[in-house]
């Protein structure tokens, strides 16, 4: 397990190095100038502004001191806001976004293994065909759409109760965060519904529920302690990519409920063309996606212990 | 005992039973089996005649609803859907004098009273209540030294909901107010009140005033339009509406529809071809040559994949407000074809080991042959499920990038930016984010639907089930 471990951590570093790379190469190695304008610069200014962010050097020696200042967690000044380091507008907006990923993804897993579990109990039935148009809806609406229509639901209740029951917009307190939540999670809350049906079905066709039933025990017995325990564990692997589908949705959620967190200020950043912002957030975002996959696979290889086996080989 | 001795005469030629020499299904090919499994399920037939209607529409459709998705009217602002848009024919404005007061019938204010001023009584509107023009009369108030005109939008829902502050009058004298300001075929609350110059009244009169679209004389022989004053014309038909341009949306959809659906299909097209061409190389040599490139497609898979979309757009050049449908292209299909080439690596390394590919390669079959005849039929009905999964996200990725501004710009509009401008004004006019986010989702949700059904209709496993 530990080599398995090591192993899965030396990768996920290679890849962020793949990523930091990838990035670098897509902003220095094509025609343009982050610091070309429409207006004509004064070559003396132009060179002073080349230096200070260190565009004088060559590209190797610009890429050398680029992974090495990453590697101190410095990803440079941003260029619409001269006086605020990348780093700091991370650490200042990223908490925001984490807490309404997780919130969502909270959501997400317990309504997908909730009505996954509903449907495929109730097979062939209203409820299970109730879900499935819900299912195939939340998959099929962009999230901005959802975003919208959440947005008005909460005016519109606002409306009618003549009180603020939810804030329309903003990020304060509990109340802000219920809607764009639900609205971040519905998509992935839909995918986990239909894998967590699709595995529910395979797991009640097995042998062992079938001897399980054989026993002669209870209905709720074995789909507490048979089907469910191993039905869920397909989810676990999938929260890790999840969480990526989670992350760039909430650019648009972030957007429309105007919650100050990273993906917005990500939007901003491109609007502006801040290319310190656009590269840190990036990779910044990509690093961290690198790291939630490995721990979901971690996760997973402790729950199922037939990953362990196989990774021990 | 008796005895029979059979004779010619007994025997008779039974009617031959051909059903019993056909026992067996027709013979049917593989494509025809499928094509027949999908005609039978209701939800693929169903996804398969909406996404042809769907490309009827955004093809032939602009042919038949000739109106230019670009033109502005701005007599028609964020219109509802509606077939006719009536509008009142009338004179050209000529400047309006106003009403005003004889200074000596006016009772001047007295200061050294404490009462409160009266309400502006009778407040009347002049001629009709036009989108060019609303024209405002009232009585004098005793005392009065100002009026102040105020207008709402919507019905006052307190006593102070009194809208927003228009005008003041200069003098006493002035009996009337011509409101010009944006007035749109609504109705609006006026509210006037008197002032002494230092207090207000404190009772106030509201008089509701519905706006009737017009047209002068003038700007109805522009539209080409019967230039009778008086007549009620109609300013053409917006079956979707129109936006906060008061461009048609019927129009704009359908040109929408051909930058979504051509990057919907065209960018899926590439990269599934792309990733077929890397996934089969890459599993029919197998060994190191396989591990290497697998390992690349690792690497794409942990590249986040939207932020690179952003970050190519920009490598190319392309700010913020400026069109990029190939840039946004290309990276789509440099970045998404590593699924594919995972699908069809899998399959050609299955196939490589069966036992009809073994056989074939020790009768002397060419590499060319064995691609041919064995590998792509086998793999294309994997890849059209593929090809028919991988539209949607296209889809969706393109609405999203325009959505935040960094898909395509004005004036090509795609249903993502549609979208976006829609939203903006959703609460008094939700058709304008309606139909392009409708016409999304119902392309997207055709597709699944559709993959779906292939899905299931090409396993041939499903026909033994049947």
């Amino acid at each position: 397990m530990l080599s398995y471990i090591v192993k899965r951590f030396g990768m996920g570093v290679l890849t962020i190095w793949f990523i930091a790379t990838a990035t670098f190469v897509a902003m220095h190695l094509v025609p343009g100038n982050p610091l070309a304008q429409e207006k004509a610069v004064n070559p003396v200014i132009r060179a002073n502004l080349e230096k200070q962010y260190g565009l004088d050097k060559p590209v190797t020696t610009q890429y050398i001191i680029y992974i090495t200042n990453m590697l101190h967690g410095d990803f440079g000044i941003s260029y619409t806001q001269e006086n605020r380091f990348v780093k700091d507008i991370i650490s200042e907006h990223f908490p925001v976004s984490a807490e309404l990923g997780l919130l969502s993804l909270f959501f997400a897993t317990l309504g997908g293994v909730l009505f996954g579990a509903i449907t495929a109990l109730s097979r062939n039935r209203w409820p299970d065909h109730l879900i499935m148009v819900f299912v195939i809806l939340g998959v099929s609406v962009p999230n901005f759409v959802f975003a919208a229509l959440g947005q008005l639901l909460i005016l519109k209740l606002n409306g009618w109760t003549g009180t603020t029951i939810l804030p329309i917009a903003g990020w304060d307190g509990f109340g802000s965060m219920l809607m764009p939540s639900l609205v971040l999670g519905l998509s992935t809350m839909a995918y986990l519904t239909r894998l967590m049906r699709a595995t529910m079905l395979e797991v009640a066709g097995t042998d062992y529920i079938r001897t399980a039933r054989a026993k002669g025990l209870s209905t709720t017995r074995i789909f507490l302690s048979h089907q469910l325990r191993n039905a869920i564990m397909p989810v676990i692997t999938v929260l890790g990519p999840a969480i990526a589908i989670i992350t760039t949705g909430g650019f648009v959620v972030e957007s429309v409920f105007t919650i100050p967190g990273l993906g917005r200020y990500f939007v901003q950043a491109v609007q502006q063309l801040d290319y310190t912002v656009i590269m840190g957030t990036t990779v910044f975002f990509g690093a961290f996606l690198v790291l939630m996959v490995i721990v979901a696979d971690i996760l997973y290889g402790f729950v199922d212990p037939r990953i362990r086996v196989e990774a021990g080989r | 005992m008796t005895s029979f001795t059979p004779k010619p005469e007994d025997f008779a030629l039974l009617a031959q039973r051909p059903s019993l020499h056909h026992l067996q299904r027709p013979s049917m090919s593989y494509w025809q089996d499928a094509w027949r499994r999908l005609r039978r399920d209701p939800k693929a037939s169903v996804s398969l005649y909406l996404i042809i209607a769907l490309f009827m529409i955004t093809l032939f459709g602009p042919l038949l609803w000739r109106v230019e998705p670009a033109r502005e009217d701005l007599d028609v602002i964020s219109y509802p859907p509606g077939l006719r848009i009536p509008a009142l024919i009338v004179t050209d404005p000529v400047q309006w004098p106003g009403v005003h007061a004889d200074p000596a019938a006016l009772v001047p204010a007295d200061p050294n009273s404490t009462q409160s001023l009266a309400a502006t009584t009778t407040i009347r509107v002049e001629g009709e209540a036009t989108t060019q023009y609303v024209r405002l009369t009232w009585q004098p108030v005793a005392g009065a030294a100002t009026y102040l005109v105020y207008r709402n939008d919507h019905t006052p829902e307190a006593a102070g909901d009194l809208g927003l502050p228009l005008f003041q009058t200069l003098s006493a004298e002035e009996l009337s107010f011509e409101d010009r300001l944006q007035l749109k075929p609504q109705d609006y609350w006026y509210t006037v009140i008197a002032s002494d110059g230092v207090e207000e009244a404190s009772v106030v009169t509201t008089m509701k005033v519905p706006v009737q679209r017009a047209l002068t004389v003038s700007q109805a022989r522009e539209r080409g339009l019967d230039a009778t004053p008086g007549q009620i014309v109609s300013l053409g038909a917006h079956p979707f509406g129109t936006d906060t341009l008061g461009r048609d949306i019927l129009a704009r959809v359908m040109q929408g529809g051909r930058v979504s659906l051509f990057i919907g299909i065209v960018a899926p097209l590439l990269f599934v071809f792309m990733g077929t061409v890397y996934g089969g190389i890459s599993g029919y040599f197998g060994g190191t040559i396989d591990a290497v490139m697998m390992r690349v497609t690792d690497f794409l898979v942990a590249l986040p994949f939207l932020l690179f979309m952003i970050l190519f757009r920009i490598a190319f050049g392309i700010g913020p407000g400026e069109s990029g449908i190939v840039p946004m292209m290309i990276a789509l299909v440099l970045l998404s074809w590593e699924n594919t080439a995972r699908l069809v690596r899998g399959q050609v390394l299955q196939l490589r080991e069966e036992a009809y590919v073994q056989a074939a390669l020790l009768l002397g079959a060419k590499p060319l042959y064995l691609i041919f005849r064995h590998m792509i039929p086998n793999t294309i009905g994997p890849l059209l499920v593929n090809l028919t999964f991988s539209i949607p996200m296209a889809i969706f990725t393109e609405a999203f990038l325009s959505f935040i501004g960094m898909g395509v710009a004005p004036p090509t509009s795609s249903w993502g930016s549609m979208s976006n401008d829609g939203i903006k004004t959703m609460v008094n006019t939700p058709h304008e984010l309606l139909f392009p986010a409708l016409f999304i989702s119902v392309t997207v949700l055709a597709f699944n639907l559709l993959g779906d059904g292939l899905r299931d209709a090409l396993d041939s496993r499903m026909r033994s089930r049947e």
